[in-house]
């Protein structure tokens, strides 16, 4: 794992070479983290991946969460790993609820990392947060015509309309 | 008459994931795809998978997979439970590895607590992980046999495999599922009597995997349904973030348990066993190999598992011994105080990860400092390493695309939660 001071290295080197791209750092149990501007994630995970010396290669995992009522709302979370020196790094993108239906956006990073497909899918399907240039964001768990983004915060659990089987008398066909 | 689709009808059934042939093209029969799903309510798909693949005679020209038949929502519901609730939930994610997902979980519980776990409970830890290692494989071993036409492997397998689950039940009470670890340590100490068992089946089931070997190295029908099936590059392999032994087959000596040795995996000696070609028949090797590394790891442990308490002695997170219930107040508060509100966890967010029998097993957890987590994720790695599936079947048989899905090993509760 990078140290502390490491990480502030990193911050400064990528907000040389891209301004404003890291927001912030952060570091707790002994793992570091970059607070990133989500318009600037790519040249972000870029950099850590092909620069020598960082090399962060390996997306070990991608996952959104909602920090309701926190500000930036959403946060899509990228552990990065390094194989040869055997280090992590999480890069968060910070996101706002721009309100209303429309949905956060944060470009996709499938380039980058292939196998960033599936568990971009499943942040799209969960959280409602729009990969631009994902090759096929669909949802992936719930089913095609689900509506709604199940994981936010402000969604309720068990808060599905449940229409059982003695509800045929009074609503014959419910099912269609 | 014969209806033909239109492209209205296209819009109403949505996108076809896969290349396809449609109805209105005008191509050569031998040109045409023919486009079936397999799955979900199919034996050999190892749950509810579906598979829509698009065929050109027997040849698979594109595969996608389709998951989510078991989706129950478990990250939702973990984040309306006490910390001590989730464990139960997250068990039932992978329904093979669930010692596993114990550990990533209370893992990364007690990395937010700051909170060192005694000796003897990570010893305790990992010989369950390792029996429990030996268990999932066993499973794939009978599985893929029986997919690959083996029957008698099939009962083999689970005979072995019932034997590890009676362990699971001499020490927990449980034989799946059976919420042994704690934050903090494990919920009981082992039983009088415990050890020998398990130095018995470590004892025997080192012949029977020779047994096994016995039958499938050299069958010639499993030979040739392995060898050279399903191969795809290592670089390609990490790309797609595929981990575990799928990795290792392909020859890349990644091993969280070497690599970053948790619990007390630094203080025993073992080998990682990789593969050279990346075939079916290399993933196999490897994971007879990993049983057999499981089996030394078990008996090191036992070896050298420590006198001590198994449960860290912290009031405030663990429960009180039972006995001290009848003497002592505060005892009695802490103990109504976590079972009917939790501990509470300082707010913060970590992500750990540990080697389960399919790879990289991660948990993330984000904390509020509340009694309930704000967000449960695990990585898992049968969701991840489905991804190499399309790779290793393009361009190949029917035959051999169920035998990339059993060689996958994937666990369907897993990949859906």
């Amino acid at each position: 794992m990078p140290d502390a001071p490491g990480l502030e290295l990193i911050a400064q080197e990528l907000n040389g070479s891209f301004e404003g791209a890291v927001l912030g750092t952060y570091y707790e149990h002994e793992q570091g983290a970059l607070v990133v501007n989500p318009e600037r994630v790519l040249d972000v995970l870029g950099w850590l991946r092909d620069t020598p010396g960082q090399e962060y290669r390996f997306l070990a995992s991608l996952h959104g969460a909602d920090y309701l009522p926190g500000e930036p709302r959403f946060g899509v979370h990228y552990e990065l790993l390094c194989m040869p020196r055997v280090e992590r790094l999480r890069v968060k993108a910070a996101l706002a609820d721009p309100g209303g239906d429309e949905l956060p956006e944060i470009d996709s990073c499938t380039e980058l990392f292939p196998t960033a497909d599936f568990h971009e899918r499943e942040v799209y399907d969960f959280f409602g947060i729009s990969f631009r240039g994902h090759p096929d964001l669909r949802r992936i768990l719930m089913p095609e015509d689900y509506v709604g983004w199940p994981q936010r915060r402000d969604f309720p659990i068990g808060g599905d309309p449940v229409l059982f089987t003695h509800n045929e008398v009074e609503l014959p066909r419910w099912y269609e | 008459m014969v209806r033909v689709s239109t492209i209205e009808d296209r819009e109403v059934i949505g996108a076809s994931p896969v290349e396809r042939t449609d109805a209105l093209e005008d191509k050569a029969p031998e040109e045409e795809l023919f486009t079936i799903n397999m799955g979900p309510h199919h034996p050999a798909m190892h749950g509810v998978l579906r598979l829509v693949v698009s065929l050109q005679g027997e040849v698979v020209k594109d595969v996608r997979p389709i998951v989510g038949y078991v989706h129950t929502g478990i990250e939702k519901s973990c984040e309306d439970k006490s910390y001590w609730k989730v464990i139960p939930f997250v068990e039932r994610m992978d329904y093979l590895a669930y010692f596993s997902n114990m550990e990533a979980f209370c893992g990364v519980v007690e990395r937010l607590l700051d909170m060192e776990i005694p000796d003897r409970a990570k010893y305790l830890r990992v010989i369950h992980l390792e029996l429990n290692r030996i268990h999932s494989h066993l499973v794939w071993l009978a599985t893929t046999c029986i997919d690959l036409g083996a029957i008698s492997m099939f009962w083999y397998g689970f005979r072995e495999r019932d034997k590890v689950l009676d362990l699971f039940e001499m020490s927990s009470g449980q034989r799946m599922h059976t919420r042994y670890f704690q934050v903090g340590g494990v919920m009981e100490d082992i039983p009088r009597g415990f050890e020998p068992k398990v130095r018995a089946f470590c004892a025997e089931m080192g012949s029977r995997l020779d047994q096994y070997e016995a039958i499938l190295d050299r069958n010639e029908i499993f030979l040739r349904r392995t060898k050279n099936v399903g191969i795809v590059s290592r670089e390609r392999l990490l790309d797609l973030g595929v981990t575990g032994p799928l990795l290792r087959a392909a020859g890349e000596p990644w091993d969280l348990r070497k690599v970053t040795p948790s619990l007390c995996y630094g203080e025993l000696d073992f080998s990682v066993p990789v593969g050279t070609v990346g075939d079916g028949y290399d993933r196999y090797r490897v994971r007879m190999q990993e049983m057999r590394e499981s089996l030394r790891i078990v008996e090191q442990a036992l070896d050298g598992l420590p006198e001590g308490p198994h449960i860290a002695d912290d009031r405030k997170v663990c429960l009180p011994p039972r006995d001290e219930l009848a003497t002592s107040m505060e005892a009695l508060i802490h103990h109504f105080k976590l079972v009917t509100e939790g501990f509470r966890v300082p707010p913060g967010e970590a992500y750990y990860a540990i080697e389960s029998p399919r790879g990289e097993l991660g948990c993330f957890v984000v904390a509020d400092g509340s009694a309930k987590p704000v967000r449960v994720h695990i990585r898992d790695p049968s969701f991840v390493n489905l991804q190499m599936l399309r790779e290793m079947s393009l361009d190949g048989y029917v035959a051999d695309l169920i035998q990339n899905v059993a060689m996958l090993d994937p666990i369907l509760g897993g990949i859906d939660r």
